[in-house]
């Protein structure tokens, strides 16, 4: 274990800033690019079954 | 025993294939980013140089390397499309760019996040910034390319070339650093050569580009079957499908 506290930890040797940005940006990107996917496939069900019922 | 691979390159077949798949590579991605999270914070040691931002590292190299393997993954299976005419391959294609794409802009605001604190600029216009900022335009290029043309075959086509000719440019970023003069570090893995590294810095490298690469075939997929759907929603088995998830939707309340 590399960390003295929890504030040590969070405070990342005076990094915290640009790491957790750096990792938080990441999570961001992840969550936001699994909703997009789900919803892009939830329309593009909705709407092949517009077509379907024609 | 011979596998029929033809069979999977239509999307009927592929398409529940594929999610089946799903669910595996997200859980092995989940558990790797975890494990690899836990090494690089809680067993690698702090870097004598660069003290904590160095842990940088642990979002910053994976990002970079998927973004080039995405690359060189995306131009094969384009390239498999164009000789093939194989309308699977070019689904392929152009569900791996935007991740591609995402990864790639990781690798440069990561790696400007880093580089503020130790070389005291956000940005400088070296060798391997200025390459890969290239290969993030060749990801939008070939988005905005597919896109901007209705007929997908002849879209596939021309996203295809882009894609070939773009594959220059990951060598250039990857010798960048041997090449010219940077001010970007040389890199700390070398093939054929002992890592300039901690052990548990290298481990917990190695279980974030896991995560990463595992993460990726999963959106990959995910990608893929909503590219299936739109592009084959006049045929019967995406209409069939369609109505058979009607009920289960509908209850769920899924938006």
């Amino acid at each position: 274990m590399q960390w003295a506290s929890w504030s040590a930890f969070f405070n990342m040797g005076g990094y915290a800033f640009y790491v957790w940005f750096s990792f938080g940006l990441s999570l961001v990107c992840v969550i936001l690019e699994v909703l997009a996917l789900r919803k892009r496939r939830a329309q593009a069900l909705r709407f092949a079954r517009l077509l379907a019922q024609e | 025993m011979k596998i029929n691979w033809f069979k999977y390159s239509s999307p009927q077949v592929f398409y529940p294939l594929a999610g089946k798949l799903i669910p595996w590579f997200a859980w092995l991605a989940a558990i790797l980013a975890l494990v690899g999270l836990y090494v690089s914070f809680m067993l690698a040691p702090t870097d004598f140089q660069q003290g904590e931002a160095y842990r940088i590292i642990f979002v910053h190299v994976p990002a970079a390397w998927m973004s080039m393997v995405i690359y060189i993954v995306m131009a094969a299976w384009a390239a498999l499309g164009l000789a093939l005419n194989a309308r699977l391959s070019a689904m392929m294609a152009q569900a791996l760019a935007p991740t591609g794409a995402i990864f790639t802009l990781l690798a440069l605001v990561t790696g400007s996040l880093w580089g503020k604190p130790m070389w005291g600029a956000w940005w400088v216009w070296d060798a391997r910034l200025t390459s890969e900022l290239i290969l993030l335009f060749l990801y939008l290029g070939f988005i905005a390319l597919q896109s901007s043309i209705d007929d997908p075959r002849r879209a596939d086509r021309a996203g295809a070339l882009l894609a070939l000719v773009g594959v220059v440019n990951v060598p250039i970023i990857y010798f960048s650093v041997k090449w010219w003069n940077t001010l970007h570090q040389g890199s700390s893995i070398n093939m054929g050569a002992a890592p300039k590294m901690a052990a548990t810095m290298l481990l917990g490298m190695l279980l974030m580009a896991l995560a990463f690469w595992m993460y990726t075939v999963a959106v990959a997929l995910m990608r893929v079957r909503c590219i299936m759907l739109e592009r084959e929603r006049n045929t019967d088995w995406v209409k069939e499908l369609s109505l058979k998830t009607l009920s289960s939707q509908s209850i769920a309340g899924a938006k």
